[in-house]
């Protein structure tokens, strides 16, 4: 035995626990893991879950059907707007009612700005989960405009309620179009940009590629859904194998790779970033003219029976199920949220990673903790 | 050699990286976003949808638009709004008509979802758009919408 081997077969390690969160920077709101590590190295993770839990199901059984639209504003804070238009879809199954075009398409456009401002802010976040704190200011300064958009159509800048069953709250502002297509244009400059600043450098390189890698199979038996799984091949945008909303009038492709790993994934949301603009630029210039709702009754009653509906969110496939017996408030209403099967794969795919690798990898899942936790 | 590749990649695509980062230094003065809040108080403006809070409009005559149909008070989803009503009887035909004594509104419990607003037959209450809502105690955040003394305008019906 050389004297290197004699050191290292006497040098002995012991894995020991660590909490990263519940108030960890990284781990983006009050996600607690339990770290199983040795030394550096991750041996197991354990999400601990439920800091920020607050009954959204059940409170949804207390609710008549136009109130459950904005609890749903606070699961997945940054894509409240699809969120919510879930929810309007599945009230709208129920009473088999059929919404005006212009509904579809304005709710379609919106859908479509919200993904942009959350894959921005994502984007931002990111950069600074790695080290680069310059993202996230170029970030902030294009979601702003989006945020701008929707303060001055719907009212408020995240949790914004713009749906309602049957339509929507009220006209967009006559403003909406003019500062969708300015955003546009200045948005088209911007993504150049980002790879320019971060995609192609390779310090940010070095610590994606290859890191966290997620197989197809994996990502088919954990569920999971959005960039996760379209990063490791896995086609599952619900905007195109289940169409709904105005989506089935447009075209884009589906943003597949098949490398599985954290670049990959980051990859996928940029490139999304150019679909979503497309989209919008197909409708935008065309919104129908017509009402903004169907009137509905002021007391909504869902016939008997159970009815689903699942929207592509900027994290995944949201899934609202409801379960009615006829009355006012459904008897049981379950989302399936992107973010919790999403969060699933992460002891699969960062053990034997270090620290550091971990944080990336989390900021490339993308979890927003109110939607694992609800 | 792939030691020195990698020299010249590191130093190629920091330099792509610090030129967007550097245009943006040398025309810092182009396109400035920030605004300077405290101090622009009187010319900033907010958007007319902008939900501040609920506030309840009245005319020179200390008349409001409220019938007192709670309407707005069951489709609050977290109990926001809260009327304490009467029945008085109207002078002119002799019928007992309903009318509002308090409605009392908790900016506390509020997560501006606008349905209240919608719900309004008469648009009795609209938004406000002052978003500076901070106060030392929060029995403040308690707010009685119609003014003492207010009463209903005359020909609003629900």
């Amino acid at each position: 035995m050389s004297k290197d081997q004699i050191i290292k077969s006497n040098f002995k390690t012991e894995e020991y626990f660590i909490n990263m969160g519940p108030q960890h920077p990284a781990t983006h709101g009050v996600l607690r893991l339990i770290l199983t590590i040795d030394g550096e190295i991750i041996r197991n993770i354990e999400p601990d879950l439920g800091y920020i839990h607050r009954s959204i199901e059940k409170m949804c059984e207390r609710d008549s059907y136009q109130q459950i639209v904005h609890l749903t504003d606070r699961m997945d804070y940054l894509s409240s707007h699809i969120n919510n238009e879930a929810v309007c879809l599945v009230v709208e199954k129920g009473l088999e009612i059929e919404v005006p075009e212009r509904v579809k398409v304005i709710r379609t456009i919106i859908a479509e700005l919200t993904r942009i401002a959350s894959h921005c802010l994502w984007w931002g976040v990111m950069g600074m989960d790695v080290g680069a704190l310059t993202t996230y200011f170029y970030a902030f300064r294009d979601r702003e405009m989006i945020n701008d958009i929707f303060e001055e159509t719907c009212g408020a800048r995240l949790t914004m309620n713009y749906n309602i069953p049957g339509g929507l709250m009220f006209d967009i502002h006559p403003n909406f179009v003019k500062r969708v297509k300015d955003f546009i244009t200045h948005f088209k400059t911007k993504i150049p940009e980002y790879d320019r600043l971060l995609t192609g450098n390779v310090i940010f390189q070095k610590r994606t590629k290859g890191i966290g890698i997620l197989t197809k199979e994996d990502a088919i038996s954990f569920g999971a859904s959005g960039p996760v799984a379209r990063a490791s091949g896995v086609s599952c945008d619900i905007r195109k194998i289940h169409s709904y909303s105005a989506y089935d009038q447009v075209n884009f492709n589906e943003v597949l790779f098949t490398e599985g790993d954290s670049l990959s994934r980051y990859k996928v949301r940029i490139q999304e970033l150019w679909e979503s603009l497309s989209i919008i630029e197909q409708l935008i210039d065309n919104i129908p003219e017509g009402d903004i709702k169907v009137q509905t009754k002021a007391v909504i009653k869902l016939p008997k029976g159970e009815f689903y509906q699942r929207v592509e969110t900027a994290r995944g496939e949201l899934g609202v199920y409801v379960n009615s017996t006829g009355t006012k408030n459904p008897y049981r209403l379950k989302f399936r949220s992107p973010g919790f099967s999403n969060l699933s794969v992460l002891n699969k795919i960062a053990k034997g990673y270090k620290i550091g690798d971990l944080v990336a990898i989390m900021s490339t899942i993308d979890i927003v903790v109110p939607d694992i936790d609800r | 050699m792939s030691y020195f590749s990698d020299i010249y990649n590191g130093i190629k695509t920091l330099l792509t990286g610090m030129r967007v980062t550097g245009g943006y230094f040398l025309n810092a003065r182009k396109g400035t976003l920030t605004q300077q809040y405290p101090d622009n108080r009187e010319t900033l403006k907010m958007f007319d949808r902008f939900r501040g809070e609920v506030v309840m409009p009245h005319d020179e005559n200390n008349e409001h638009q409220c019938t007192g149909c709670q309407k707005c008070e069951i489709a609050c989803p977290n109990g926001s709004i809260e009327i304490i009503w009467d029945r008085a009887i109207v002078e002119e035909t002799g019928k007992k008509k309903k009318k509002i004594d308090q409605h009392i509104y908790h900016l506390s419990m509020c997560t501006m979802c606008g349905l209240c607003i919608e719900a309004c037959p008469t648009d009795a209450i609209v938004w406000a758009q002052n978003f500076e809502n901070s106060v030392y105690d929060r029995t403040q955040l308690t707010k009685v919408l119609n003014q003492p003394g207010s009463k209903v305008k005359d020909g609003i019906e629900d």
